[in-house]
């Protein structure tokens, strides 16, 4: 037990994208829930094939529209409310005027959101995390592909996760301590 | 298993022989020259920021972008001691080079974005060698053009009453004016377009920090990228999120450049109060920031040896962008003409007649000569396939684009409605220490770039070395 403790997960490490993909798939059909893929570059389906959930699009939309309708919240407030000026008998609610900085800061606000959502979601900054425990795992952002299944998913179970994941055909099954 | 793994290798030699191979249009697929492989793309992106010794020419170009931008530090501070009449601003011509100059370096900025965010979302992955490249000379760029309205201010200390935000005056800026629209453009234009760009850098630098073998490489290039572990949740929120700042930075191209343009035609000056401004502004804005692109890629790709990944093709279709937008702006010099012809108003047709004929007569026909006539070389496949030619070619857009803005600045507020307030305009040494100075400062900051960042996105290209078929959209 007090092994276990001291165990993240097990990774495999594969060649190729597809044979990781295939992995991948296997695992979830296993069973298994609590799990990572670690590859060079983005592989299309596979954090669906992991059961990965992502919010990031949901979130810029709500900072999109919240960045929108207070900038002209805003420009309305100035201009009718807070300093109303007279200018050449115009309306103090001269919508078209405001359009500009309204289409600007939903812009700017949902790109924030998008980038600190996707930030967020990650988990990052995080300058340590396990993983980097792996002698291998530089090569994870280089030319390998690697699968963990982690120690506290609920059906782990160490010598049987390793058969597990050997018959998937890695190149090597590695303990990654915590 | 061993025969497993036979079989894998001769699949993907199978692949790589397809990229040899000439795409449906005629232009040839092979993105990397030889056999690819992931090793050697880290290792030709990667080695770059790692290698100690830098080549010498970048030592030469950075000490003269050094030098020019100790130049910029002087006249700023000379500026700033004496106020903005050391340039040779007055009444009439009260915007002289500092609109002129952030006209200018905005539109350059232009050509990031669209390399970036608008042939990403066309799933042009022929990008993928030159973006992040451009995207860095959008940043540079934006933060050159923003620096000019800020001098131009008179007291730039106090440029922060241009935010609204609640002071002990009780004011707000004026929302109906196009100059606070700017403000607000070109402020989200370079955050979202610094968003972009670092979210795009950040799995790179993660390439970089593993493959750093000294102690201030593994800190510095680890703590800029934030702990990225390259899992495949990482993979699918950076994804959806590059995606979706590529999907908003598309319409600022469109924008930004449009508000710069509205800062003129709002106005009643003729010469500014025009409808073509918007869309003509956003084409010479390509237009502009295209040939900068192909100015500094074509040494820095000779410099560097990255001849494998920058291919002429890239060169091709760039120099094809650039013809297209450049008979954009023609079209709109003509429309200009046209329209001042056929509107009938006095004052609108003395305008074009001064413009063309006045005392800056000249510099409108050298404007004609190097951004209209030089350009049409382009339509030869011979010269956008031939470097010296087309570097020539992108320095004549260069200069035309600075030209065709003091033009629409000079020209047209040199001589208004009433003949009693004309005047002219000559620059002071200043004026030319800020703009070359400015230009400093730009090279500066890419030189820095290319030392330590790296400059071609190498995920990106390892995906594209793994799938060669997406190297083939052309």
């Amino acid at each position: 037990m007090n092994k276990a403790d001291d165990v993240f997960g097990l990774a495999a490490e594969f060649e190729s994208h597809i044979d990781l993909l295939r992995a991948a798939e296997k695992s979830y059909e296993q069973g298994y829930r609590k799990m990572d893929a670690y590859t060079p570059f983005p592989i299309e389906g596979l954090a669906e094939a992991l059961g990965k959930r992502n919010r990031v699009p949901l979130m810029a939309l709500i900072g999109g529209i919240i960045g929108g309708a207070g900038a002209y919240y805003m420009m309305w407030y100035a201009n009718v409310v807070s300093y109303p000026i007279n200018i050449g008998g115009r309306p103090l609610h001269s919508w078209p005027a405001f359009i500009p900085i309204t289409f600007e800061l939903t812009v700017l606000c949902a790109g924030l959101t998008a980038f600190f959502g996707s930030l967020g979601t990650c988990g990052l900054p995080k300058p340590y995390h396990p993983m980097f425990n792996l002698t291998e795992f530089e090569r994870a952002s280089q030319d390998r592909f690697f699968l963990c299944i982690e120690a506290h998913d609920a059906i782990f179970e160490p010598t049987k996760t390793r058969e597990f994941l050997q018959g998937l055909n890695p190149v090597r099954v590695t303990e990654v301590p915590k | 298993m061993k025969e497993e793994q036979i079989q894998k290798t001769s699949a993907s030699s199978a692949s790589s022989a397809v990229k040899e191979n000439i795409s449906p249009l005629g232009y040839p697929t092979n993105l990397f020259t030889g056999q690819p492989s992931f090793q050697r793309v880290n290792e030709t992106i990667g080695s770059v920021v790692l290698r100690d010794r830098q080549p010498r020419p970048w030592w030469i170009g950075f000490i003269i972008a050094f030098t020019l931008l100790m130049i910029l530090f002087l006249a700023i501070s000379w500026l700033l001691i004496r106020g903005v009449g050391v340039w040779g601003i007055n009444i009439p011509v009260a915007w002289g080079y500092a609109i002129v100059n952030f006209v200018w370096w905005i539109g350059i900025a232009h050509a990031g974005t669209f390399i970036s965010a608008i042939l990403l979302l066309m799933f042009q992955h022929w990008r993928t060698a030159i973006n992040r490249f451009s995207e860095a000379m959008t940043l540079f760029a934006i933060a050159c053009a923003g620096m000019f309205p800020l001098l131009h201010l008179g007291r730039p200390w106090v440029f922060y009453w241009l935010f609204p935000y609640p002071d002990t005056m009780k004011m707000w800026p004026q929302f109906r004016s196009p100059l606070v629209w700017d403000v607000f453009a070109v402020g989200t234009y370079f955050t979202v377009s610094l968003l972009f760009w670092y979210l795009g850098l950040v799995p790179d630098l993660a390439t970089v920090r593993d493959r750093a073998r000294k102690k201030w490489q593994k800190i510095f290039y680890g703590v800029l990228a934030l702990g990225w572990r390259n899992s495949a949740a990482h993979w699918q929120r950076h994804q959806i999120a590059y995606l979706l700042l590529a999907a908003l930075a598309t319409p600022l191209v469109l924008s930004v450049h449009s508000v710069v343009s509205l800062d003129f035609s709002v106005a009643q000056l003729p010469g500014w109060h025009s409808t073509i401004f918007p869309p003509y502004f956003v084409a010479g804005a390509i237009y502009s920031g295209f040939a900068m692109v192909i100015t500094i890629v074509i040494p820095v790709r000779k410099i560097y040896r990255l001849e494998s990944l920058i291919t002429l093709r890239h060169f091709n279709n760039m120099a094809n962008v650039m013809l297209v937008t450049g008979l954009i702006v023609a079209y709109g010099y003509f429309i200009e003409a046209f329209m001042s012809w056929y509107s009938g108003d006095i004052f609108e047709q003395y305008m074009m007649t001064n413009r063309a004929f006045g005392p800056y007569g000249w510099i409108f026909w050298l404007l004609m000569l190097v951004n209209v006539l030089i350009p049409q070389a382009l339509w030869s496949a011979r010269v956008r396939r031939n470097l010296i030619a087309l570097f020539l070619v992108a320095l004549s857009i260069n200069l035309g684009m600075w030209l065709e803005r003091f033009v629409i600045v000079i020209t047209s507020l040199h001589r208004d409605f009433v003949p009693s307030s004309w005047g002219m305009f000559f620059p002071t040494i200043w004026d030319w220490a800020t703009l070359f100075g400015s230009v400093g400062l730009f090279l500066t900051l890419l030189f820095l770039f290319i030392r330590f960042l790296p400059m071609i996105a190498i995920s990106e290209t390892r995906e594209l070395v793994a799938e060669p078929e997406k190297a083939m959209t052309l």
